[in-house]
């Protein structure tokens, strides 16, 4: 399994840079333009030489050439930089958006707090929701738990947050008051009173993101136990005497882990990647909201950087996955 | 003696009246506290230069300021000098050849450093800067040269007489920067600079402590103001990000947010929010026109690339019976109030502010569906296949309609289907990402320039009050086409020789009646010779907090211009 | 060959009273039976609908905009109702109604088709991955490709590049419904084959299916018999939530321009649409957000009776 890894992990460098390739020639490709959120009182030679001035006279390879150069060996030598205080950058040019003309990894990093704190909650929250409701929903199949558990996650995934988010809204913050309704960014949570309103703040958008978390992992959960209670196996160990606990949350869940375990290992990178609509609902202004200013207003060096960051999750974490399938299911081998 | 007292009295009361109830709003600078704005669309730096974003400008303009600028009723107002220079006094040559701006003395940055003649023409050399890519290049459009004559007088010279001298330094686009914190950020150096991008030194009521990109920005008074008893707050919380209708809940039903910026939301929505009872929407009127473009090209998807869209003429809509016909067809005051309510007024003009250049030429505010079938028969254009839609000089009358995505535009496409099917003339809908559509990208079939369709629905407006530069849109030689990478502003592709010499007229002409009256006759001949259908004169609408004072709309410059003046009045909190 | 034509025979009549079998125990599934219930009645609503409610969805009457669902009546004596339009009509007075039915056409058409599509690829391409060690590399390298591309720039290039020829080889309406469902498709198809290939994994090491290899199974017989009948619950749930995601993503899709011309009613759009107006107007989210989460369900608990029905082990328990 070592050599797997490692082999994997070798194998994903020029699987990453052929990503980074394809990632850069899609938004080449892609209809829209820096200045198309310039006011239309700007003629057009102005607009003409702003968009010289963002580098976009030059052809495509020498964009992405220079954008790999900053990414692999700028931006990490800012990163050292800024640990040890050394001077390897030396006043190199930075990966620069075009919207803001700031570094863009400072922007990223001002924007992972708010994406972990919700968006990373919600999931934990709908994952430690989800599996209960998964395992029980199968093990007492057709119960009425079974039947509620069905019914509020169905019914949770197929309406979209768009109409969640702004229906907790009109309850929570217009009605009643209790909640605000937009997301306060700059709060520094140092006590009590901070906390307290750090938690209000969070409560309706992790809500609705964990609401979709929950129903797909409960229901693949569910179908997978199901699969596995009626097997040969789970039989031969309830008539050695087995205890019926051990049977389930050992013989049986472990068995069931894999589709689970997939559909997690999806989740968390897209985690990094935010909720989009969630967060421009709630104003949470995380990575989410970030990726979608900066894909409407053609921010090349930010969307690009972002969804390299994401495509360098995914490819690990389906590592990962797949790791976990041969420690949860010894027989799967790789090699 | 009684009678006097009593006299006295009476002035005194009638005269502390008025003063009892301003007392509310004068005092000390920060003695109310924080307010906070909120816009939909979050600025992503707090330098015009590099962006010319109206969110971005928008929020500059708390920090830093030009030399004059517009006020709400659209006239020009001293701002960091004791009067406009005009020819009469003697601040703007006989020849219109340069102007001479002299600067209050005593205005200090917010570092405390004096402000000076040499940060205006540091200002100028910064923006003029070829390797730059300045946003706001057009404020400085034909300027030879900026001298700083003495620490407090700066002459702006021209390469031609220039009857409108008011570009450098006047409004939100154009304000001044400090010389020594952009020292380092000329040219090609200008975007590296972030830590002044994101926080310029400036002579504004704040001053930024913190700024987030597309986020949020904090701002608190500034100590150095020139006014010590302004700003009324004392800090500034500016969040921006979201859409118009999270903006608009925030200040009037949650009370959260004190001011909500642009809030484009069909009129039934905003007076819902508004029964929430803890904000006002507030209307103004600059020259922004809802119009629907009418291509006088031939938009046919089986001719070449090179051809498409930029040769002429079209099948049919360069007949007058087809474009007044469309015209007559729509119901004008319904989409005003299905699509803006307050925030819009019928009219039939391309230019219907300022108030002077405001056409009264056409009337256009009753439909009338048999006249223009009328209209369409006597020209000869009937349905003779009887499949319900007219034919026009042998082609079916069927058209492509676009525009950007936006309830309100779709609710517009809705209804304009609905009347142009009822004249007999079909039409095809489609919507496009506001991104691609308002895009410039030459690769993209569906930007607005490039014009794929027969006709198109924006709204457009121009800057400050004088309109000379907007009705450069209809000249001849902006229409985009393929040789000028599908740049241009002339949309329509409208070409008339007696409207480009109009305009030619106008650029060397002075007096403002003239240049007025110039004006309306290229406003008319753009819309009777169907370059464009105008629709709604749309109006901006904000809304702000029932407790917040010293709010007056304005749509001539950046909407937080007197945001010195605010102040909290203590209602409704 | 007596013997053979036997065998024929018996695995004939084995098939066809199996399939019997699947009938009763899925009859016997009461959720199943209701799911189907629904699943039928919104289908009949949506096609046999519009020819028994003879309105034109598209037909603005600006004069009767913003009239109540006829129920509202029963608390709301004031309410603005009328029979001609039992369930309303919005804020431009198009009828509620025919758009519910003319937008569940494209909804459900939609749906189906674009999660039909991406289940079968997301199947295919796991199922590959999982038996055939050589192609598990590439094709789950390909998939790790799709799921990093950002989706907004995707779906606008595809619209780019095919929506011209598309609408002139189709004409406009089935060129841009081949659109959106390739478009939903094609992005949505990557989950699906991650999971069934994690299976895959696991059940070909079983020793059920070294029994099968051993006798000679070819691989395609191996597939269909042994493997994909194992993986089938993973792949109905991944049909499940896949149906509701496209009949959401529609409705994302038509603002971006890529999905159907503004004047097209979909359950997602007017759901969309009616957002800002939901508190006056709750019926105008409720009723297309309860004809999605009703289909959804249905074909919830569909899955849930066939898949129960098709397991042997469960049957006639």
């Amino acid at each position: 399994m070592l050599t797997f890894t490692i082999r994997r992990l070798l194998l994903s460098i020029p699987t990453l840079l052929f990503i980074a390739l394809v990632i850069f020639l899609l938004l080449e490709l892609a209809p829209g333009d820096p200045m198309g959120q310039m006011p239309l009182t700007i003629p057009d030679e102005v607009k003409q030489k702003m968009r010289e001035a963002l580098g976009l006279g030059e052809p495509w390879y020498t964009r992405f050439s220079l954008w790999l150069y900053q990414f692999f060996i700028v931006e990490p030598q800012y990163w050292i930089d800024g640990i040890f205080g050394t001077n390897f950058a030396d006043g190199a040019q930075r990966i620069i958006s075009f919207q803001s003309r700031s570094p863009v990894f400072d922007t990223i990093a001002e924007r992972i707090p708010q994406t972990l704190w919700v968006v990373g909650m919600s999931y934990i929250v709908g994952v430690l929701i989800a599996l209960p409701i998964g395992i029980i929903s199968a093990y007492k199949q057709y119960s009425v738990f079974d039947q509620c558990g069905t019914f509020v996650t169905m019914i949770g995934f197929s309406i979209p947050p768009f109409f969640t988010g702004p229906l907790l809204i009109f309850i929570f913050s217009v009605q009643l008051g209790w909640l605000p309704s937009i997301y306060d960014t700059t709060l520094v949570v140092d006590d009590w009173e901070s906390f307290k309103q750090q938690f209000k703040q969070m409560i309706m958008p992790v809500m609705v993101l964990a609401l979709q978390t929950t129903a797909q992992i409960a229901r693949y959960m569910r179908a997978s136990m199901l699969d596995n209670l009626g097997q040969d196996y789970v039989r031969t160990a309830r008539a050695k005497g087995m205890k019926e606990s051990v049977v389930v949350m050992k013989h049986v869940l472990r068995n069931s882990m894999i589709p689970v375990v997939t559909v997690i290992a999806l989740g968390i990178p897209a985690i990094f990647g935010g909720a989009i609509i969630t967060e421009q609902v709630f104003k949470v202004n995380g990575i989410g909201q970030l990726l979608i200013i900066a894909i409407q207003g053609s921010d090349i060096p930010m969307v690009m950087t972002i969804t390299f960051l994401f495509a360098v999750l995914i490819v690990l974490f389906n590592l990962i996955a797949d790791v976990l399938y041969g420690v949860l299911d010894p027989r799967i081998r790789y090699d | 003696m009684k009678v006097k007292t009593a006299l006295l009295g009476a002035i005194a009361s009638t005269a502390l009246a008025p003063m009892v109830l301003a007392d509310a709003h004068e005092g000390e600078r920060g003695r109310d506290g924080e307010v906070k704005i909120i816009y939909w669309q979050a600025p992503s730096i707090l330098n015009p230069f590099l962006s010319g974003g109206t969110k971005d400008v928008e929020s500059a303009s708390m920090i830093i300021e030009p030399l004059a600028r517009y006020n709400s009723s659209g006239e020009l107002t001293p701002w960091l000098v004791d009067e406009v220079p005009t020819v009469a006094n003697g601040g703007v040559s006989e020849d219109l050849m340069s102007i001479t701006w002299k600067i209050t003395p005593g205005i200090l940055w917010s570092d405390g450093t004096p402000f000076t003649s040499a940060d205006v023409k540091f200002t100028a050399d910064y923006c003029m800067n070829p390797d730059m890519g300045c946003a706001q290049l057009t404020k400085f459009e034909g300027v030879s040269s900026v001298e700083a004559l003495d620490d407090l007088t700066v002459k702006v010279t021209f390469d031609k007489p220039t009857p409108f001298p008011y570009g450098p330094f006047v409004g939100g686009e154009s304000p001044i920067i400090q010389a020594a914190q952009f020292a380092d950020c000329t040219g090609a150096k200008a975007p590296e600079c972030t830590d002044q991008n994101f926080g310029p030194i400036g002579t504004g009521p704040f001053v930024v402590t913190e700024f987030r990109t597309n986020d949020v920005i904090q701002m608190v008074a500034n100590e150095n103001y020139r006014d010590p008893n302004k700003p009324a707050f004392a800090s500034v919380t500016f969040k921006g990000g979201g859409d118009a209708t999270a903006a608009g809940r925030a200040v009037m039903e949650t009370g959260e947010f004190d001011y909500a910026w642009n809030l484009q939301l069909a009129p039934d929505v905003i007076a819902q929010m508004q029964e929430g009872g803890l904000g006002t929407p507030i209307a103004g009127f600059g020259p922004l026109v809802e119009r629907i473009m009418l291509n006088q090209t031939n938009p046919d998807p089986s001719l070449s690339a090179d051809d498409r869209s930029v040769v002429g003429p079209h099948p049919f809509l360069g007949e007058e019976a087809v474009y007044k016909a469309m015209s007559m067809a729509i119901d004008r005051p319904l989409l005003v109030e299905v699509g803006y309510g307050q925030a819009g007024k019928v009219t039939c003009n391309w230019i219907p502010a300022p108030a002077a250049v405001n056409s009264d030429t056409f009337t256009c505010d009753v439909q009338d569906i048999a006249g223009a079938n009328a209209m369409l028969d006597a020209a000869g254009f009937v349905d003779t296949n009887g499949d319900g839609v007219r034919e026009a000089n042998g082609v079916e009358m069927k058209m492509l309609y676009q525009t950007s995505t936006n309830a309100v535009r779709q609710d517009f496409q809705a209804l304009i289907k609905q009347w142009m099917s009822e004249i007999g003339i079909e039409v095809e809908l489609r919507n496009i990402d506001a991104s691609v559509f308002f895009g410039g990208d030459p690769g993209s079939p569906d930007t607005f320039q490039k014009f794929y369709a027969d006709m198109e629905m924006y709204a457009n407006t121009f800057n400050g009050t004088d309109p000379q530069a907007y009705l450069a849109n209809g000249l001849c030689d902006k229409a985009p086409s393929p040789a000028t990478q599908w740049q241009g502003e002339n949309i329509s592709r409208f070409c008339s020789e007696e409207y480009d010499a109009l305009h030619a007229q106008l650029t060397g002409t002075a007096n403002a009646d003239e240049r007025a009256s110039l004006a309306r006759q290229m406003n008319d001949i753009m819309v009777s010779e169907g370059g464009m259908i105008p629709l709604v004169h749309r109006g901006r609408l904000s809304a702000h907090a029932n407790s917040l004072g010293g709010i007056e709309l304005n749509v001539w410059d950046s909407e937080l211009w007197n945001v010195a003046d605010w102040y909290r009045t203590g209602d409704n909190r | 060959m007596t013997d053979q034509a036997t065998v024929d025979r018996i695995e004939n009549s084995v098939s066809r009273s199996q399939w019997w079998d699947v009938w009763d125990q899925f009859k016997s599934h009461k959720g199943a039976m209701a799911g189907l219930f629904f699943l039928v009645s919104i289908t009949l609503f949506v096609v046999i609908g519009p020819w028994l409610w003879q309105v034109d969805p598209t037909k603005l009457d600006i004069r009767s905009k913003d009239i109540r669902p006829i129920y509202t009546a029963l608390w709301n004596g004031d309410a603005k109702v009328s029979w001609s339009h039992p369930l309303g009509t919005d804020n431009l007075g198009r009828d509620i109604m025919a758009n519910l039915m003319q937008g569940g056409r494209i909804s459900l058409a939609v749906g189906w088709t674009a999660m039909i599509l991406a289940v079968f690829l997301g199947t295919t391409v796991g199922v590959l991955a999982g038996y055939f060690r050589r192609l598990d590399g590439i094709l789950m390298r390909f998939t790790d490709l799709m799921l990093a591309l950002p989706l907004l720039p995707l779906l606008l290039v595809m619209m780019l590049l095919f929506r011209d020829s598309l609408r002139a080889a189709l004409g406009p309406e089935q060129g841009i419904f081949v659109l959106v469902v390739v478009g939903i498709g094609i992005t949505s198809w990557m989950q699906t084959a991650r999971i069934v290939r994690g299976d895959i994994l696991a059940i070909k090491e079983r020793e059920f299916v070294l029994a099968a290899r051993s006798i000679g199974t070819p691989s395609g017989k191996m597939i269909t018999r042994h493997l994909l009948p194992n993986v089938l619950s993973p792949i109905m749930v991944s049909a499940t939530l896949g149906l509701a995601t496209a009949i959401i993503t529609e409705s994302a899709l038509s603002f971006l321009g890529l999905g159907f011309p503004p004047d097209f009613a979909t359950w997602g759009k007017i759901l969309n649409d009616s957002v800002p107006r939901m508190v006056n107007f709750p019926e105008r989210v409720i009723l297309p957000g309860m004809m999605i989460s009703l289909t959804v369900l249905s074909v919830n608990y569909i899955g849930d009776g066939l898949r129960d029905a098709l397991d042997p082990r469960l049957r006639g328990r």
